[in-house]
């Protein structure tokens, strides 16, 4: 239970520099930080307590793997989760350059407000 | 019958892979291979809603274990019923007229190979979106789509395009983790990620309440984000606008439905179900985003501005009309998203040429548009028509079926709310058409001149296409769309479709 209270705290780290923070830099490793907290609560999700690693080998019996090993699938959806997250990151952080190069600076205030 | 299902996804995809290898080798080719794949599409589209085909493809061989109560998917699924038909025509539709308008609108432009790149990655986003049969392909897709729009947005790469897509993307990153930590809580409350099986288990009341609310909640934030519902709007009207002509429509015309208004039906009607607190929720973000939309809208000057301000607007009908939760509600919602898709892409096309002909998006510095450019005038006049519910427009009778479904379910005073911001949605466009198309022809543009005939063919297209399926609603257009809301809804009396869902998937026989 500690644990998941941890990851949800971690996802409001990583919300709040996402939003509140005005520097583009900060902005990007709130990103980052709320991708770790979601792959993070995936993981958390498909824990058993005192499993082991969820390796299916030809030799193994499918149940007596069923019943040793945590749930796989998280695992496998964390890792195409960090695909994107990754994509996006690098996106985002290219973008951040071009605004840097076209305005001096990475506080968002200061550019060319949008009318939103 | 289903094998042909990932010929969907798989035709865009290699398109974009094509265009990229031949970057160097053959650019110029690479605008024609994205009509060639898009119009690949329709026509798989048309036979596929000619056929009413249906159909479900397991990835690699896997399949459903087990029968009857305790059936259940491993692998993945892609699944074509009524809804992801009527939406897929849409994108194919949409999808088509920008390519052909983006074989002139971009030629002065650097760097066009890779917009085919982007565009037919966005088009296989969201076709994958709308096939996907589990949630957590529903996200990737949904993320392949975004990913691909945010870089669209950025794509002229001045100062405002990045401000705007570095918003958008931060935006749609925040929806799009909401949407998966909700898949997450799903996930650990049922232990299944696949529609069928988690509407199954839903609907067996196994689950326990609290985590299904929790998922809701994020859910309807991500996806009313993805929607543009106010008041998760602000990325839109500077994003949309922002984007290449081609792009407005394709963003405005078909992302936020299928990323937003799709999924919301798909995820709420048939996994998650309906109830009264998510009937309300999805009333007030319908209400106040057609309202907010239309009334920002009268204080825009920058006509692609306008226009996004109105897709806010009009998705608030198709929100409200999907609020009511009977069959009737579902097909109007529905009815009234395909032709939003229509009529708004055949504005932000024009409004493309617009700018193209006179050199300006202001509208105050536009008019007498009519007699330089009288082609893409008479298209923008027939979209403008249907956007403000003129008959036989089809904008018309999607809202007056929304008006009818609000009065028969006993909504009088969000049904007056309608018809309140369909009144100022005419004053928006007779605005428009009076100060850009009609008025006086300033001095400045006396030179100007019409745009090539293949930026005008898919405004014209596309307008006499919101002029048919008004007209031939009695004849085919009622079938699509009933079809598509039987999918998700039966009429009073029939069995849930969420169950008909269920059986469709589990009865499939694995390899």
């Amino acid at each position: 239970m500690t644990f998941y209270a941890l990851t949800f705290a971690l996802l409001g780290v990583g919300l709040y520099g996402l939003l509140a923070k005005r520097n583009m830099l900060k902005k990007i490793l709130g990103l980052v930080i709320l991708d770790y907290a979601v792959n993070l609560l995936l993981v958390a999700v498909g824990y058993r307590s005192g499993k082991g690693a969820p390796i299916l080998l030809p030799t193994d019996d499918p149940a007596a793997f069923v019943r040793g090993s945590v749930d796989p699938l998280p695992q496998a959806l964390v890792l195409t989760s960090i695909v994107i997250g990754l994509g996006v990151t690098m996106l985002l952080v290219a973008m951040a350059l071009r605004l840097q190069q076209r305005y001096g600076t990475l506080d968002v205030d200061r550019m060319d407000r949008l009318k939103g | 019958m289903g094998t042909f299902v990932p010929f969907f996804v798989a035709l865009p995809l290699l398109a974009g892979f094509l265009c990229l290898v031949l970057k160097r080798a053959a650019p110029r080719a690479t605008p024609w291979i994205s009509v060639i794949s898009m119009a690949g599409l329709l026509v798989a589209c048309l036979f596929a809603v000619a056929r009413e085909s249906a159909g479900v493809t397991f990835a690699g061989g896997w399949g459903v274990r087990g029968s009857g109560e305790d059936a259940f998917v491993v692998g993945i699924a892609l699944v074509l019923d009524g809804l992801s038909r009527l939406f897929l025509l849409l994108v194919a539709v949409v999808g088509t007229a920008s390519a052909v308008y983006a074989l002139r609108y971009l030629e002065p432009e650097e760097g066009r190979p890779l917009f085919h790149v982007l565009f037919n990655l966005l088009v296989a986003g969201m076709n994958g979106a709308l096939l996907a049969g589990d949630l957590f392909n529903l996200y990737v897709f949904i993320e392949v789509a975004s990913i691909a729009s945010y870089g669209l947005v950025a794509y002229r790469t001045q100062g405002v395009e990045v401000e705007a897509a570095f918003k958008y993307l931060v935006l749609g990153t925040l929806a799009s983790t909401a949407i998966l930590v909700g898949i997450t809580v799903l996930y650990a409350a049922t232990g299944y990620l696949n529609m069928a099986d988690l509407a199954a288990a839903i609907g067996s009341g196994a689950v326990p309440r609290v985590p299904l609310l929790f998922a809701s909640g994020l859910f309807v934030l991500g996806f009313a984000t993805k929607a543009a519902a106010m008041p998760f709007h602000a990325w839109l009207p500077d994003a949309h606008p922002s984007a290449p002509a081609p792009i407005s429509a394709v963003l405005s015309g078909l992302l936020i439905k299928t990323l937003g208004i799709y999924a919301l039906v798909r995820v709420f009607y048939v996994v998650v179900g309906m109830d009264e607190s998510m009937r309300t929720v999805l009333t007030v973000l319908g209400c106040l985003s057609m309202w907010g939309g239309v009334l920002l809208a009268q204080a825009q000057d920058d006509i692609k501005r306008i226009l996004a301000f109105h897709s806010v607007s009009q998705m608030g009908y198709v929100l409200i009309a999907l609020a009511i939760d009977t069959w009737l509600g579902v097909a109007a919602g529905l009815f009234h998203a395909f032709n939003h898709g229509l009529f708004k892409s055949a504005l932000f096309l024009a409004a493309g040429s617009l700018e193209r002909v006179t050199g300006t998006r202001r509208l105050s510095e536009m008019g007498g548009v009519f007699r330089k450019a009288p082609a893409t005038s008479v298209g923008l006049v027939g979209a403008c028509l249907s956007i403000s519910g003129i008959p036989p427009f089809n904008g018309f009778w999607s809202k007056l079926l929304i008006l009818i479904a609000l009065v028969s379910a006993g909504h009088w005073f969000v049904a007056v709310l309608a018809a309140g911001a369909a009144l100022m949605t005419l004053v928006t466009f007779v605005k428009v058409q009076r100060k850009a198309i009609f008025g006086a022809l300033p001095v400045r543009l006396e030179g100007a001149r019409e745009v090539p005939p293949s930026m005008v063919l898919p405004v014209l297209a596309l307008a006499i296409l919101c002029l048919a399926s008004g007209l031939l609603w009695p004849w085919g257009v009622d079938g699509i769309v009933g079809s598509a809301a039987s999918a998700v809804r039966a009429r009073d009396g029939e069995p849930p479709a969420a169950t008909a869902y269920v059986e469709r998937i589990h009865g499939e026989v694995p390899r």
